[in-house]
């Protein structure tokens, strides 16, 4: 337990208020150039779509939500987002890689958890995110990022009540993280 | 000029390639801020680590600054890029779902990814959880379909909503974002001399 605190093995992270504005410069150059914002939760929408489109394409084609996304000329993937999000991917392992963080395949859990609680806790979290997004209009970057920063309404309503919540909620999964 | 492909400027085939680009110098920055990292992230609802304050309400800011600017210049029009539509009820009950969501998880979507590209298995099953949720929600959403469309007040902005201009929210939001980097930067100091299981 010594030492646990020692600045030896601290990651290097680039300063988060530089982080911020190559954000929001980000943000702007994606709306001068394609009009809208960013977005993350819209390329697992498209997968799902596929999915469904593909293995049983007549209840695809019946379900109103599915349907909304399905067109008879191109497959759901076709789409910006999920161009987007695998650039996503792609620019996370470019700055994993010069930051040496890409490392085998490991669980990062507080120590006062299992694995399996942490696995748990993150697959029940993404599902409620999937739910919550469809609902929201989009997820933290889309809605909350992208959507307050052209002075959207909604965006605003689901920054505030998302992170609201989330202080709201905190002290009863404090366990999890610390 | 801009919007660039809404105007023309540029043509649709470019489409895909700039997607993956700014997808690219998106992913590079929210790993670079250590989003990759879901106890980074949680930090923010704990008080131990204020990092996605800082990197959104700093975004946030300069994003809303920036677009001001290019409309005031003239470079950008503003009417014609697109308005998040506000669906009022079920954007709450959204985000009070993603906010369960994001204290479970740690994670969300986009952060989720770089995680992924990293080698974390918490954001690939995070990722898989997305998947699950928005396959449920699809399946379900008959039942939802009413409370899904309610509360629409169409593509609107807050100066839409409150008819203040769009100048002044770009203003209150940097001296609320500039009074938290100080506030939470007390804060953090505060509460890091006792906690031991985290690296800083």
């Amino acid at each position: 337990m010594k030492n646990i605190n020692s600045n030896k093995n601290r990651p290097h992270y680039i300063n988060p208020y530089f982080g911020g504005v190559l954000l929001g410069l980000l943000v702007i150059l994606t709306v001068y150039i394609t009009g809208r914002g960013l977005g993350a939760s819209g390329a697992v929408k498209s997968a799902v779509v596929t999915t469904a489109d593909a293995i049983v394409p007549i209840h695809a084609h019946t379900n109103p939500y599915y349907s909304k996304f399905i067109s008879s000329d191109k497959s759901p993937m076709y789409n910006w987002l999920v161009f987007e999000s695998l650039g996503i991917f792609f620019g996370g392992l470019l700055s994993g890689v010069i930051f040496r963080r890409v490392k085998k395949i490991r669980v990062e859990r507080s120590p006062k958890i299992t694995n399996k609680t942490r696995l748990t806790a993150a697959l029940i979290g993404g599902i409620l995110f999937g739910i919550g997004s469809q609902f929201g209009r989009g997820c933290s970057s889309g809605a909350a990022l992208s959507g307050s920063a052209t002075f959207s309404f909604g965006g605003v309503i689901v920054m505030l009540v998302l992170f609201g919540t989330g202080y709201a909620i905190a002290g009863l999964f404090k366990k999890l993280w610390i | 000029m801009g919007p660039l492909i809404p105007n023309g400027v540029i043509t649709g085939d470019w489409d895909f390639v700039i997607a993956l680009l700014i997808g690219i110098a998106f992913g590079f920055i929210l790993e670079a801020s250590g989003f990759s990292s879901s106890r980074n992230i949680a930090g923010v609802f704990y008080g131990y680590n204020f990092v996605v304050l800082r990197v959104f309400f700093t975004a946030v800011i300069v994003a809303m600054t920036g677009l001001l600017f290019f409309d005031y210049f003239g470079w950008i029009e503003l009417d014609k890029i697109f308005i998040l539509p506000t669906y009022l009820t079920p954007m709450i009950v959204g985000s009070i779902i993603m906010g369960f969501g994001f204290l479970l998880g740690g994670f969300c979507p986009g952060t989720s990814y770089t995680a992924i590209a990293i080698g974390k298995l918490d954001g690939i099953v995070f990722t898989i959880g997305l998947f699950l949720g928005i396959f449920l929600f699809s399946e379900t959403f008959p039942l939802f379909k009413d409370f899904y469309y309610s509360g629409f007040l169409g593509n609107v902005t807050l100066t839409d909503v409150t008819g203040i201009p769009a100048a002044w929210f770009a203003f209150a939001f940097t001296v609320i974002a500039l009074a938290s980097f100080w506030f939470t930067m007390i804060i953090e100091k505060h509460i890091r001399k006792k906690i031991t299981e985290y690296k800083f």
